[in-house]
């Protein structure tokens, strides 16, 4: 069923058109890259959709509800988890501070005055850090760990919220080709067995052509291909905006290892 | 009111409206680059007004001739401008890595010695300044008259504007200044020596101000107030423009000055509330000022200048937190003077501790705690004297007009970030401050009201003592537990990242706000138990430099520690205490001391502390 | 052995109590471009920042066009000669285009004069948005003119940090177009890079930083051929 349905998404910043009648749908348990040049109004759309940006013009619906130009916090205890371009983390927190804080957000506890915020939700928290190959670590403060277990965290921070959604903004960004594999193979994993659905922008064509089941291509704000991986690397008109020779030798070596 | 008269009023409007920019733009041409807010602005200006009363009488005892009038003018704004420079090279130069608090302290620390410096050379009586030769006389506009310096000084403004836009847009100093105040270490990494950017940039801010306060020599006497009445709609003009832009000063000095100008003849005594109300509009509106632009998004991953992980007290703490109880509890075992100290460092360690749990605990940099403290000493007080309330009840509504203020003007404060966040603190408290000044028939004004006694139960120094001791730990120790409380929690994790947590699903701008009021609830509470102890309340309760204390205490104890605000009030009202009386120059004395504890103890004494136990483990 | 433009040796850095480089040992010869690779977090950007002052080195020595500049400025170091691209463009977005070349500008130690018009050239898309705010173009037209900015100093050598993080596979083909107009004037560059293929397109020589100090250096050719030190150290 569909989960996430954006139907004629436009924004205008002054008098350029960073994304104009963007139109996709989501299932869940499904995997869907947003690719495109720098500038063709990915992460607009993204924002557009986690509620970080009001559309000028269009609707977003989640399973069904209207959530347009709802702020991300709202959109957030809807079931939509996120990560950045840029991992946002709490630093001074430890590893399993960060996971206990997002767990607290989660039950509605941030206003309670008494408690003792370290000792709540530990359990929870460990299994989440677990779940994402970082409970060794859950002790250390975030600001040692390597970035790309940064990463790690983030993605558990936002499972927290129990999300039917993932939205990831570039979730490879910084981090080493092998950490990146491992990474969306993770990701892949997760979002399979739980049903959650993920949207995600790249610009690794490993990353995209190994675990995208379709994949959208924006250029100047506009959807000018869509498709499955094998499609949309055949496309004539993307290789020549976007993928270039060395894109599209890295989107068929990417599909040969993921499907064989 | 006839048109000819609402055209010179506006006229008037934008004559003041021309010195103001003058000022401002100095000032945000130096905040774009330095990032450093300089509270010693003010005191540019008050040289530049002090210096031209001396040279420009000099130089028309040669010739009364207008063009001695302006080369007298242009050479005291040089002179401030190299005053500015040696400001740069002696201290600025050393602070830009400091967190923008201390940057700011430092800054006032300089306030302070030019005050005295000022005093030392030109004594405490205002000096009236020549009038301009040539400009003495009034023009009819319609049947209206209208002063002649005052039309001139309407082209000064836009021509000021025009030759600032040359400069930077068309001068490569001007193009440098430009990229340096988005990015200065990559304009270094080009090959720009910043350090002579900098100066030039300090040279130039300087000499704005002193030409603004040159210029005001025919209109205002030179006296010892100007710097931080001035400072002030400074700082408004341009957080209103946007912090960094010279266009946006200019719009805002321009909006002020036909408010001033018009709100005087509606409000005569508010023109000062009407001038803030417009500036919390615009903030609201615009977060960045009309011409401003957001802040840079801190990319780095720093860890924030704050409480980091507030762990359970160690053996060392909790012996010291003992030593302290102890010390508190057999202090009336010493002289009656010892006790009253010691009331008082009880009560200005709870305010200095509900200001770390906005600073350290929630990044949020207020300047204006004295605003709560004094609302709530002011609550008690007026009970007391003007209803004949008793002690008790009256202590109750300290904590309830604090945190009513607190939840006033905390409702536009947590809207912003950063450096304007810092600026609308410190603008309401001068809101607050202005009225309870003016408002003589309640408040008694400058004078403020004596009689704030303690009921006969508590009217003992010993007594009341105790009485503060339960109180105070009691909130001390409710506050140290809603740090460690998710509340205090969500706090730190919205400092740590704002967009983080609003995709955890925290209303951020809801719990910034609630912390706003319970900071200002707890230094209310603080403001009445002040004023039963001194029997008496004024105006200076709420004014800059007790927020200045405030803050001072934070950075002596540091920023990033729990408990440390309690020691740093105690240090600094005991230095306070025991060397003022000493000295003629207290102020000279505390601004050096605010720049030293900067430069050689940015941590306070609990980063001193923390590190002597590092060494000896 | 030609004529060493740069030389580092025994290069210690790091941020507060952490240290990230242990003793870097580098070099690069006059017109030549070597790629710095590594893991994210094995010191990269921490030794070209190092190189270029924007850190100060605590230990080690780094020589540059025959003179010790480690510890100096980053405003003198950029005067000899030392151009620095950083990863994350860092263009001055108020500026315009002419404006932001206007603050790399300076004659520099390099032989050959650049001028905007020469600049516009290799970079033709500027040349059309000469007087455009640099914030409002897109993210590769950004990434093209903090080359040229840096290429309006005459700089001898340069430092470029990752210049195909982040950038539509488009995009990274013509920075390495750029890479190897910029090793046809004669500049020799030491560029930080995780994708081997770019590396592989504009590199002749690589070296291979692991947790901060330098664990392979060879061809281009010879890491391609070597799948032990790729696995080893990249994990391609």
């Amino acid at each position: 069923m569909t989960l996430l349905a954006a139907e004629g998404l436009t924004k205008r910043f002054g008098g350029v058109v960073a994304a104009k009648d963007v139109s996709f749908a989501l299932d869940a348990g499904e995997m869907l890259a947003i690719i495109g040049p720098n500038g063709a109004g990915k992460s607009t759309t993204f924002n557009m959709v986690g509620g970080q940006l009001r559309p000028d013009a269009g609707r977003v619906t989640l399973a069904g509800r209207d959530i347009t130009g709802v702020p991300p916090r709202a959109v957030c205890r809807l079931g939509v988890g996120r990560t950045f371009q840029v991992a946002q983390t709490f630093l001074s927190f430890t590893v399993i501070g960060n996971v206990q804080m997002a767990l607290i957000a989660h039950h509605g506890q941030t206003r309670r005055l008494l408690a003792d915020a370290a000792a709540m939700h530990r359990d929870a928290a460990r299994a989440l850090l677990d779940r994402v190959g970082m409970a060794a670590q859950a002790e250390r403060p975030i600001g040692e760990l390597a970035y790309g277990d940064v990463k790690r965290v983030e993605l558990a921070i936002a499972l927290a919220a129990a999300p039917r959604l993932l939205l990831m903004d570039e979730p490879t960004a910084g981090m080493a080709p092998a950490e990146r594999t491992a990474l969306m193979a993770l990701v892949a994993g997760i979002a399979r067995e739980g049903a959650i659905g993920v949207l995600f922008t790249e610009h690794d064509m490993d990353a995209v052509f190994a675990h995208a089941d379709r994949i959208l291509v924006l250029v100047r704000g506009e959807i000018i291909a869509r498709g499955s991986p094998g499609e949309v690397r055949a496309d004539p008109e993307v290789q020549r905006v976007y993928l270039g020779h060395s894109g599209t030798r890295a989107a068929e070596r990417a599909t040969r290892a993921a499907h064989g | 009111m006839d048109w000819d008269f609402l055209l010179v009023q506006s006229l008037s409007g934008l004559a003041s409206a021309s010195s103001l920019f003058v000022i401002a733009s100095g000032l945000t041409i130096v905040f774009g680059v330095t990032r450093i807010v300089n509270f010693a602005h003010g005191s540019f200006y008050m040289l530049g007004a002090y210096v031209a009363v001396t040279v420009v009488p000099w130089l028309l005892e040669f010739d009364r001739s207008p063009w001695l009038f302006f080369v007298g003018v242009l050479v005291s704004a040089l002179a401030v401008g190299a005053m500015g420079v040696a400001m740069e090279m002696l201290l600025l130069r050393r602070i830009y890595r400091v967190p923008e608090l201390f940057q700011l302290l430092a800054t006032f620390g300089v306030v302070l010695i030019v005050q005295d410096l000022v005093l030392l050379v030109w004594g405490p009586v205002d000096i009236t300044g020549p009038r301009a030769p040539g400009m003495r006389h009034a023009v009819y506009i319609f049947d209206q008259r209208f002063p002649a310096y005052e039309l001139f000084l309407i082209f000064v403004g836009p021509a000021v504007l025009g030759l600032l836009w040359l400069l930077m847009h068309r001068t490569r100093f001007g193009v440098l200044i430009r990229a340096a105040t988005q990015d200065r270490e990559m304009v270094g990494a080009l090959g720009v020596n910043q350090a002579m950017l900098f100066t030039g940039t300090l040279f130039l801010g300087a000499a704005l101000a002193g030409l603004g306060g040159a210029l005001q020599i025919p209109r205002v006497s030179a006296n010892p107030q100007m710097d931080l009445s001035i400072i002030t709609e400074a700082f408004v003009v341009t957080v209103i423009g946007g912090m960094g832009s010279v266009p946006g000063a200019f719009l805002a000095a321009v909006l002020i000055g036909q408010l001033q100008a018009f709100g005087v003849l509606i409000f005569p005594k508010i023109t000062l509330v009407l001038v803030f109300l417009l500036m919390a509009a615009v903030l609201v509106v615009k977060p960045w000022g009309l011409l401003g632009r957001p802040e840079a998004a801190a990319g780095r991953a720093v860890l924030p200048e704050g409480i980091l992980d507030p762990g359970p007290l160690d053996l060392a703490g909790k012996l010291l937190a003992a030593a302290g109880l102890a010390g508190v509890l057999a202090l009336p075992l010493l002289d009656a003077y010892a006790v009253k100290v010691g009331t008082e460092v009880l009560i200005l360690a709870l305010a200095a501790f509900s200001l770390n749990f906005l600073v350290g605990n929630g990044g949020i940099v207020s300047f204006g705690h004295a605003a709560y403290f004094g609302l709530g000493a002011y609550g008690a007080g007026l009970l007391v004297t003007r209803l004949g309330v008793p002690m008790e009840p009256a202590l109750l509504a300290a904590p309830l007009a604090g945190g009513a203020f607190a939840a006033l003007f905390g409702f536009f404060v947590v809207r912003l970030s950063g450096i304007y966040l810092a600026m609308l603190t410190l603008a309401f408290a001068q809101i607050a401050y202005a009225v309870v000044f003016q408002w003589v028939e309640v408040t008694g004004g400058d004078n403020g009201l004596v009689g704030v006694w303690p009921s006969s139960w508590a009217a003992s120094r010993e007594v009341y003592h105790y009485l503060v001791a339960a109180v105070t730990l009691a909130a001390i120790i409710g506050l140290r537990r809603v740090i460690h409380a998710p509340f205090g929690a969500t706090l730190r994790a919205a400092r740590d990242s704002a967009q983080r947590a609003d995709a955890i699903g925290v209303d951020v701008r809801t719990h910034r706000w609630l912390g706003f009021m319970l900071a200002g609830t707890a230094a209310g509470l603080a403001g009445g138990l002040y004023a039963f102890s001194k029997g008496s309340i004024d105006p200076t309760l709420l004014g800059i430099p007790m927020s200045v204390d405030f803050l001072s205490m934070l950075l002596l104890g540091g920023i990033q520690s729990v408990l440390g605000p309690i020691a740093g009030a105690a240090a600094l009202h005991a230095i306070k205490d025991f060397f003022l009386p000493l000295t003629d120059h207290w102020r000279l004395f505390m601004g050096l001391s605010i720049i030293a504890m900067v430069l050689v103890f940015p941590r306070g004494l609990a980063g001193a502390w923390a590190s002597i136990r590092r060494r000896s483990a | 052995m030609a004529e060493r433009v740069l030389e580092v040796a025994g290069l210690r850095a790091g941020y507060g109590p952490a240290e990230v480089l242990f003793g870097v040992e580098l070099t690069l010869a006059r017109g030549e471009v070597a790629a710095l690779m590594g893991r994210n977090g094995a010191g990269k950007t921490t030794t070209l920042k190092a190189i270029m002052g924007l850190l100060p080195p605590r230990a080690g020595s780094v020589r540059f066009a025959g003179r010790d500049i480690a510890g100096l400025a980053s405003f003198r170091i950029a005067r000899m000669g030392l151009g620095y691209v950083p990863e994350d463009r860092r263009i001055f977005t108020d500026l315009t285009v002419m404006e932001n070349l206007e603050v790399g500008r300076r004659g520099g130690a390099g032989g050959s004069a650049w001028t905007p018009e020469r600049l516009f050239a290799i970079f033709p898309n500027l040349a059309e948005m000469r007087s455009r705010r640099a914030g409002a173009m897109s993210g590769g037209e950004q990434q093209m003119l903090t080359i040229a900015r840096t290429l309006m100093g005459n700089p001898l050598a340069v430092l470029l940090d990752e210049p195909s993080e982040g950038l539509a596979p488009v995009i990274v083909e013509q920075m390495a177009e750029a890479v190897l107009s910029m090793k046809a004037e004669g500049i020799s560059v030491l560029v930080s890079e995780q994708n081997l293929d770019f590396a592989a397109t504009v590199a002749d020589r690589a070296l291979i930083l692991e947790k901060g100090t330098v664990r392979w250096e060879g061809s281009i050719a010879a890491l391609e051929a070597d799948e032990d030190v790729r696995r080893a150290y990249l994990t391609v």
